[in-house]
């Protein structure tokens, strides 16, 4: 058995222009280009994306779900940010 | 493909199981009570963890091992047509078990160990393919009944707690759906052809339909882990149920294309609305679990032999990918 695995990548697809790539899953290659046919070989045999892209797991900086609540909190209390937050006086229009 | 209920106990009690709080236990039921996927990251049961491992490790040997009986008839595939289906299913097989590793990665343990573990014979793959593929019918009555057991089983798993599973599953269920009806189609054919064929046809489905149905995994009463898996959401429905269900559907579909389904006990239930069926020879099932199935020391030894041999690949490819990183970065 190999005693090293290949780096592992994830893998994002675009599914047509117009939208964004979006995670699709994780696959490992010992290169980028074998990362780039390797994602399009699993992820992509069914014409499923126009446009990959593939990053090294290791290099993606992640929030840490444990500390979330605090993390996001600063959102949390500005109501006034949302449009529902204002009344709007009857007859007026196109606001 | 298939998961099954392979439901065995671990027996290495990890420490880290014992500083859990019953507060954390029960905020995390409560998260999987109000239908919240748990992702990689967050807090999760150890046995939560381990169990999900087993699985998914177990579905995504079963999705590599489950490639060699079809494969077996690649080169003998009776036309042009059938032989670039064969292919094309045989390579949804592979991906569906990337698919899956990748999602066992997120839980924290390696691909090598998983391969190991299968290597070594110590996890379990689905018993049905210790089966052999003894003629071309094979390969419709198991894309048919096998992959039609697999869906069943998997349309549940979509809905499974654990997001980077349910989201593997989704991807596979999207698959599985042509790899049925190719095997159908296959069947379709034979039965429509000449005696000959027709009897070929009759002779796979009295092979493989008593496998398939062991696929749901023991009854109910003797599945041990069932009843914590359905808590948590990783199971929808019991073996039982699901296996029901595959009869139920699967009996038309029998009719349909003429052949005689292998259970003299099988009869329509008016007032259930149900098919009731025979006792499954569970002593079969644990013998092929044990690994004296037919074919058992037949696959796992290729795919020992195919790992041996991709050795020098992988590690060429490996000092490949370092020597142009080194390039790059001087």
């Amino acid at each position: 058995m190999s005693n090293k695995e290949w780096p592992l990548y994830e893998v994002f697809i675009r599914s047509k222009s117009g939208l964004s790539h979006r995670h699709a899953g994780s696959i490992h290659a010992a290169d980028d280009q074998m990362a780039l046919d390797h994602a399009r070989d699993t992820y992509t045999r069914r014409s499923e994306g126009v446009s990959i892209w593939v990053v090294r797991s290791s290099q993606i900086v992640a929030s840490d779900p444990a500390e979330s609540a605090a993390f996001f909190e600063p959102a949390e209390d500005k109501i006034y940010r949302h449009p529902t937050f204002y009344e709007i006086p009857e007859g007026v229009e196109n606001l | 493909m298939y998961t099954q209920g392979l439901d065995q106990k671990d027996k290495s009690a990890p420490k880290r199981e014992q500083l859990e709080t019953p507060e954390q236990l029960e905020a995390f039921q409560a998260r999987i009570d109000a239908e919240e996927k748990i992702e990689a990251k967050d807090w999760m049961p150890e046995a939560y963890r381990r169990t999900l491992i087993r699985q998914i490790s177990q579905h995504a040997h079963s999705e590599i091992i489950g490639m060699q009986p079809e494969g077996n008839w690649l080169t003998r595939a009776p036309t042009l047509k059938r032989k670039a289906i064969l292919l094309a299913k045989i390579q949804d097989e592979a991906g569906h078990g990337l698919y899956l590793y990748s999602a066992g990665e997120t839980l924290g343990v390696s691909r090598d160990q998983m391969v190991a573990g299968l290597l070594s014979g110590k996890a379990k793959y689905s018993s049905i393919f210790n089966y052999p593929t003894l003629t071309w019918a094979d390969i419709g009555a198991i894309g048919w009944l096998v992959d039609g057991a697999a869906i069943m089983n998997q349309i549940p798993l979509c809905r499974c707690s654990y997001g980077p599973y349910a989201r593997a599953m989704v991807r596979i269920c999207k698959e599985e759906s042509f790899h049925q009806r190719q095997g159908f189609d296959i069947l379709r054919v034979l039965c429509a052809g000449t005696a000959g064929q027709k009897a070929m046809a009759q002779d796979a489905l009295n092979r493989w339909w008593w496998p398939s149905l062991m696929m749901f995994g023991p009854n109910d009463a003797d599945s041990k882990h069932s009843a914590q898996s359905m808590a948590w959401k990783i199971k929808r429905f019991s073996n039982d149920e699901l296996r029901q269900k595959f009869v139920d559907v699967t009996v038309p579909q029998a009719e349909f294309l003429g052949l005689q389904v292998p259970d003299d006990d099988l009869v329509f239930d008016q007032e259930s609305g149900h098919y009731r069926f025979g006792e499954i020879d569970w002593q079969e099932f644990i013998e092929v679990i044990k690994g004296n199935g037919p074919c058992n020391r037949q696959r796992l030894g290729k795919r020992r032999k195919a790992h041996d041999d991709g050795e020098w690949v992988r590690e060429a490819a490996r000092a490949y990918g370092e020597k142009q990183a080194a390039k790059a970065a001087a």
